[in-house]
């Protein structure tokens, strides 16, 4: 599936841009926060133009394997490609852009 | 394994897992602790993988355990071909859900860390990969490849501390292998959770010779052997070989079986050999060890005896064609199948190695008999200790199997081979010495028995002879000049021979004397005889003429007195009638 052009529209809820897939095991205090921060990271810098999936692992086990999951929680970034993965309770706004893709690695310390 | 078998024995402590991996399971009275982690540690290339896959493949193919195999490393393809070399039918295991294989990919560029995480996820996989095959059997190869996926140690940690504390709970039997390095059992320290049972392998050179060896280090609520185990990675997967084995209670048999010289065999007891013991032929160069070997083997099957012959000096066509020469045709036999060469020079592959290729034959072929020509070539691939324990190992092996070992040995032109042995005498049951013996400007070979146990055996020297019909033992000549043999011997016979004629001949010539004599008497009787009567005769003659003189006399006498008419009474009248009467 190609992604649409940059266009913020809402037309089809499955032509977004941003694909995000979060897998959590279970209802947990890290599934609960990472669930809560990426609502937050999303509506402040997606800007509406993302779909996030939640795969509870414990409810599909099977699914682990296909993006190699280890870490939980873990959000895969399926679209745009290259697929990336950023671990943690994504607490760590900065992590989360560099992970994104968003920011480039600037701390040049 | 046999050694499987004693499990119950010594299973008072904690049960065991069998990896059906050969000699591992000896080493470890049973097996890896069962529903326990054990940690393979071991450097690049020592075998870890390949243990703990045979681990895997021999629980799902012969234990009825199912595996679930987890690969950080290698991916599912890889190991498969990796392994198929050593005879783990993996895809098919794999295709009956026996075997489970999971690559873990960590890929640290691919993954940002933002706050808090657990491995939540591996062990969501791992729970979901054992239950899909009912596993019990786990390998997790290598964990420690999550380092370097991870920035976070002490999560990491914890979450390694809790995996294992789960792999417990969940009844699995574990194989985690781990990377030493930097002089550290494993880089990571993972001997900290993993601390029931821990294996080290170690692959190292010596003298341009690999070895590699295992150690069992750690062995929670076992006995085990501590000793380091030389291994193999072979056709057929690991080998493990126990130094010695760790009892010494194989059966002794009574059977007895020929040696396949008749007249060996008569020394021996009249019968030969005991099956299953073990037999030393030792002697120098050229004294027909191999000779002897291939009498025996030729024996052997005759009986219908599987026999197997190690050679390291001669390939199997130079010893068929150097046999045939003295009559004993070996290739009938290689070609029914119940002999079997295997050359090999172990100077080739190392000591060790050479040993578990010996191992691997002999369990292969089962023969009831096996040769191994000659030992002292053993020598060449390590030293004195080393071969002193590879002998060991070989003939506690044998035993074992009740098969009858038969060792020669080269002994030094001018050395004392009882002494020259020592090392190894006393594991034989059967020590047949060779001698060269020089006299009279040639060379002969002399055999006898220097020991053998448990039966009554000659303490005489006998001349050994190749013929073309074979091996021939001839009785020496012991004479004024010590022991005699071959032409020595011969002459020594014929002078005998001679003498016995000469004396025959003496006294042939003495009865004819006597007849001779006999009949010279006699003769000489005759001839005294004829004398006595022709004397006898003359003698006679003679008086009878005195006396017909004297009766003339007389009657003249008388005739005269009657012309005279004389007196009637006249002496000489009266003495004439007396000397008439």
């Amino acid at each position: 599936m190609k992604p649409g052009k940059h266009a913020g529209g809402k037309a089809g809820s499955k032509e977004k841009h941003w694909k995000l897939r979060l897998y959590v095991a279970g209802h947990t205090s890290k599934s609960l926060a990472a669930i809560a921060n990426l609502q937050i990271f999303c509506d402040e810098y997606l800007s509406g133009d993302y779909q996030i999936e939640v795969v509870d692992l414990l409810k599909h086990p099977q699914l682990a394997a296909g993006d190699q999951i280890l870490a939980i929680p873990t959000l895969v970034r399926k679209l745009p490609t290259p697929v990336k993965k950023i671990i943690g309770d994504l607490s760590k706004t900065e992590q989360v852009l560099v992970g994104l893709d968003l920011r480039q690695e600037e701390q040049t310390v | 394994m046999s050694s499987a078998k004693s499990k119950g024995k010594t299973g008072l402590g904690i049960e065991k897992c069998p990896t059906g991996i050969r000699g591992l399971d000896e080493i470890m009275l049973g097996g890896l602790p069962k529903g326990r982690p054990t940690l393979v540690a071991g450097s690049a290339g020592s075998g870890k993988t390949v243990l703990a896959m045979e681990f895997l493949a021999r629980g799902a193919a012969e234990f009825h355990e199912n595996g679930v195999y987890m690969a950080f490393e290698e991916t599912g393809q890889d190991l498969i071909e990796n392994t198929a070399s050593f005879g783990f039918n993996l895809p098919e295991l794999c295709a009956r859900k026996k075997i489970l294989l999971d690559h873990v990919h960590v890929d640290r560029s691919e993954i940002e860390e933002s706050g808090a995480y657990s491995l939540e996820g591996l062990f969501v996989r791992l729970e979901n990969a054992i239950k899909t095959v009912n596993a019990k059997r786990v390998v997790l190869d290598t964990i420690e490849t999550l380092f370097s996926g991870f920035s976070n140690e002490s999560i990491l940690r914890a979450e390694l501390a809790r995996l294992f504390r789960w792999l417990k709970t969940a009844g699995v039997t574990a194989v985690i292998t781990g990377e030493s390095g930097d002089g550290l059992l494993t880089r990571h320290g993972l001997e900290e959770y993993v601390a029931d049972c821990v294996i080290v392998l170690d692959h190292r050179v010596a003298e341009q010779t690999s070895i590699r060896r295992l150690r069992v280090m750690k062995y929670r609520g076992s006995l085990h052997g501590t000793n380091e185990y030389a291994f193999l990675i072979g056709k057929k997967g690991i080998s493990v070989l126990p130094i010695t084995s760790l009892h010494l209670d194989h059966e002794a048999s009574k059977a007895r079986i020929s040696t396949g010289i008749p007249r060996l065999d008569t020394m021996l007891d009249g019968k030969g050999f005991y099956r299953g013991s073990s037999v030393l032929l030792s002697g120098g160069a050229g004294t027909g060890k191999s000779s002897i070997s291939a009498n025996f083997v030729r024996a052997a099957c005759e009986r219908g005896e599987r026999a197997l012959y190690f050679a390291s000096e001669q390939s199997p066509s130079e010893i068929i064609r150097n046999m045939n020469s003295i009559g004993i045709e070996l290739a009938r036999w290689a070609a029914k199948g119940l002999l079997r060469f295997h050359a090999a020079r172990p100077t080739l592959v190392g000591l060790e190695q050479h040993l578990v290729l010996l191992h691997e034959v002999i369990t292969e072929f089962a023969p009831a008999v096996v040769v191994i020509d000659p030992i002292t070539n053993f020598g060449a691939a390590g030293n004195a200790m080393e071969v002193k324990s590879m002998l060991t190992r070989i003939i506690d092996f044998l035993k074992e199997r009740q098969i009858t070992g038969f060792f020669t040995s080269l002994t030094a032109a001018n050395s004392n081979p009882e002494e020259s042995e020592v090392g190894i005498s006393s594991q034989i049951d059967t020590w047949l010495l060779l001698r060269n013996l020089e006299s009279n400007g040639e060379r002969n070979r002399a055999l006898y028995v220097l020991k053998s146990r448990g039966m009554a055996h000659s303490n005489q020297i006998r001349e050994f002879v190749l013929t073309s019909r074979g091996v021939e033992l001839l009785d020496v000549y012991i004479g004024s000049g010590g022991v005699l043999t071959g032409t020595a011997r011969a002459a020594q016979e014929a002078q005998e021979q001679a003498s016995v004629l000469a004396e025959k001949q003496e006294l042939e010539r003495k009865r004819a004397e006597l007849s001779r004599r006999r009949v010279e008497l006699k003769e000489r009787i005759e001839a005294l005889h004829w004398d006595f009567r022709s004397e006898e005769e003359k003698i006679l003659t003679c008086m009878r003429q005195i006396e017909e003189r004297e009766r003339q006399v007389a009657r003249h006498r008388l005739d005269m007195a009657h012309l005279r008419r004389a007196d009637a009474a006249n002496a000489n009248g009266h003495r004439t009638r007396n000397v008439r009467a």
